[in-house]
């Protein structure tokens, strides 16, 4: 075959990292399978038990060995290799399979796997073909007891890039980890044992290779980059030293992010920054502990609401947003009231068909419009808010009226709840979203009528250059960093603080580090994101002086095009 | 004799994964013979017992499945499976 001189292969991005090394082509041997006739039936039966028993055994040992290497999820792998040994069905199927055939008990045991391999993978499921590899794996493992063959240990001499059509657990369990540098697969998919594994020792890894791993001969070098799913075969030297730093980076600021994420944000010249999250149920609400969050600036309600006959009750409800509140504390948490529209399935909510719900009754306009809703979620959030640090937020507020009926509603719940004797937050705060341009445009004249603001940038850049996100003929327009937008963010906060309110920012702008030194500039209180990414916001806060942060913000928002946006804070140094 | 009842999935992942091995744990410790229907895409009824074929099943979020149980214990059965579902198999989400 000719080899390619140099190339760049594409597969499924499987598990993140930058990998640069030689490649090591590993070849599992699937053992042939004779059918046999024997007479001897109870013979092949007690072979085949006495397999079984065996199997079970490496499979403990192989399990507590997992938990040690790479962690419960890798390590569940073999726990569920060890409830297919003990299927009814598939242990009904052999037996049936020996009286039938009279056969051997290797031909019995592989017929049957077989038979709930290829079932699986009929199916059509990404997640159910990636377990009929684990029943092919575990059905091996017990074919190489029956038949005396010894586990192939074939292990690269150096670290190394493995490559192969496919992994299995009980190939990849028996690599020394300090060899490997990266997996590349012909096969899987993001659920494959491969990405599983990759992602709990945090190795590169790029899966669906197909034909094309091919080119990866043994020895051949190679830069995996895990993030992209794409291999570099035979990279020259430029190449390669840009990949290396590019892997160095990454992986000296995830340390450095994740050690100190505990740690507030505060700029070298002393002021701290509030780095909350964005989340949408109570078990993310401890996750986004562990990543930094110092409180929520937005949970989303929503998922209480979507995919049921009726509405969730107050209690319900109460329970629901109590959770997230007792896991945080008394640190602040934001909760947004139900933000859906005629688009998302709430048959039960009687709303309207329109032509355009995206500009139509949504979010507050729709709360507003069935206020019997209206009131049970607001009750229901100011008894879960008591003792606690509440704060209530109205999505998609477009006037001041609007920000009226909201103290008014919030107002009546509050007196509802006293005439009910019922122990509620008193002094819940309560701000809106400013998404909808009016909105910030006139955030002097809203300010005094609430707590608080945060900036949902993600809505407001659409509607601001009236481009849809997810039209992938405009979606490039409605950038958060476009200029109109971030004239907007100033507006809004320039306005809030005259009145002496904060403001928080909770769309995607908020956990993107190239944005922090324009957002520290122009005044912003909070920042809300996705709690993966407050560790690199954290660390990219500590970076800034307010002073330079203002200079930057106030260079940036005399640029023109979002381009040009982000080639001036891309070669802004950090100090 | 035997007890039915049906019921829609709501956990994120359906009975694949850790819920599957869950619903087939608790299976298993009843002597009832309990099966496991998927009525939104058809399937043939499941043994619950067998995770191989409750994964077969391909019982994904918002699917009504349909448990049976017939025994001694049918009842107990019926109930700790269908709580299962219920509770969303521990995860709140």
């Amino acid at each position: 075959m000719v080899a390619q001189t140099s190339g760049r292969i594409h597969g499924i991005a499987a598990s993140p990292g930058i990998a640069v090394g030689p490649v090591f082509l590993y070849e599992s041997r699937k053992l042939a399978v004779s059918k046999r006739r024997e007479s001897n039936l109870e013979a092949e039966r007690s072979r085949l038990a006495a397999a079984i028993e065996q199997a079970k055994t490496e499979l403990r040992a192989l399990y507590e060995r997992a938990k040690v290497d790479a962690g419960e999820q890798e390590a569940a792998i073999f726990e569920a290799h060890s409830m297919i040994l003990e299927d009814p069905e598939l242990l009904d199927r052999v037996d049936a399979t020996l009286g039938k055939e009279s056969c051997n008990a290797e031909y019995a045991w592989n017929d049957a796997a077989e038979y709930y391999a290829s079932a699986l993978r009929q199916i059509g499921d990404e997640y159910l073909a990636a377990r009929a590899a684990d029943v092919e794996d575990v059905a091996q493992r017990v074919q190489r007891i029956l038949q005396g063959v010894g586990q192939e240990n074939s292990s690269p001499s150096e670290p190394s890039v493995i490559t192969a059509v496919d992994l299995a657990p009980s190939d990849t369990i028996s690599l020394e980890k300090e060899k490997v540098l990266a997996f590349c697969t012909a096969q899987g998919g993001p659920t494959s044992h491969v990405a599983i594994l990759s992602r709990a020792l945090g190795i590169p890894a790029v899966v669906g290779l197909g034909d094309d791993l091919q080119l990866l001969t043994t020895g051949r070098r190679v830069i995996v980059d895990g993030g992209e799913g794409e291999v570099i075969i035979d990279p020259d030297v430029a190449t390669v030293d840009e990949y290396r730093r590019r892997a160095v980076d990454l992986k000296a600021r995830a340390n450095v992010a994740l050690g100190s994420a505990m740690q507030s944000a505060v700029t070298p010249d002393g002021k701290r920054f509030e780095i909350v999250a964005n989340i949408g149920s109570p078990k993310e609400a401890s996750d986004a502990l562990e990543y930094g969050a110092e409180g929520v600036g937005l949970l989303r309600t929503e998922f209480l609401f979507l995919d049921r006959e009726s509405g969730p009750t107050e209690d319900e409800q109460y329970e629901v947003y109590r959770a997230v509140l007792e896991v945080m504390g008394q640190r602040p948490v934001v909760i947004r009231t139900l933000d859906i529209g005629g688009d998302k399935p709430a048959s039960y909510l009687n709303m309207p068909v329109e032509l355009n719900p995206f500009l139509g009754v949504r979010g507050a306009r729709m709360s507003f419009a069935q206020p019997e809703f209206f009131q049970v979620q607001l009750r229901a959030l100011l008894r879960a808010g008591d003792g606690h640090n509440l704060k209530i937020m109205a999505p998609m507020v477009a006037s001041l009226e609007e920000v009226h009926a909201l103290r008014a509603q919030v107002d009546e719940a509050r007196t509802a709840l006293q005439e009910r004797g019922v122990t509620y937050c008193k002094d819940a705060e309560v701000g809106i979203m400013v998404e909808v341009p009016s909105a910030a445009v006139m955030a002097d004249l809203l300010a005094p009528a609430v707590d608080f603001f945060s900036i949902g940038t993600n809505d407001l850049s659409q509607y601001t250059l009236a481009a849809d996100r997810t039209n992938p003929n405009v979606a490039n327009l409605a950038d958060a960093l476009h200029p109109s937008v971030l004239r907007l963010i100033g507006m809004v906060i320039r306005a809030a603080h005259a009145h002496g309110k904060w403001v928080g920012l909770c769309g995607e702008l908020a956990g993107e580090t190239l944005a922090v030194p324009v957002l520290l500039g122009l005044g912003l209180d909070e920042f809300s994101m996705n709690p993966r990414a407050i560790p690199a916001v954290k660390q990219a806060i500590r970076l800034y002086n307010l002073e330079d942060a203002e200079e930057i913000a106030h260079n940036t928002l005399a640029l023109a095009t979002a381009a040009e946006v982000r080639e001036y804070l891309e070669s802004v140094p950090p100090q | 004799m035997a007890a039915s009842q049906e019921i829609v999935v709501r956990n994120k992942v359906g009975l694949h994964a850790r819920p599957a091995a869950m619903f087939v744990k608790a299976a298993v410790g009843f002597r009832s013979r309990i099966t496991v229907e998927n009525l939104t895409k058809g399937t043939q009824p499941s043994n619950a017992k067998s995770i191989l074929s409750v994964l077969s099943a391909a019982v994904q979020k918002n699917d009504n499945i349909r448990i049976v149980a017939e025994g001694e214990d049918e009842s107990e059965a019926l109930d700790a499976l269908v709580t299962l579902v219920e509770t969303n198999f521990g995860e709140t989400e």
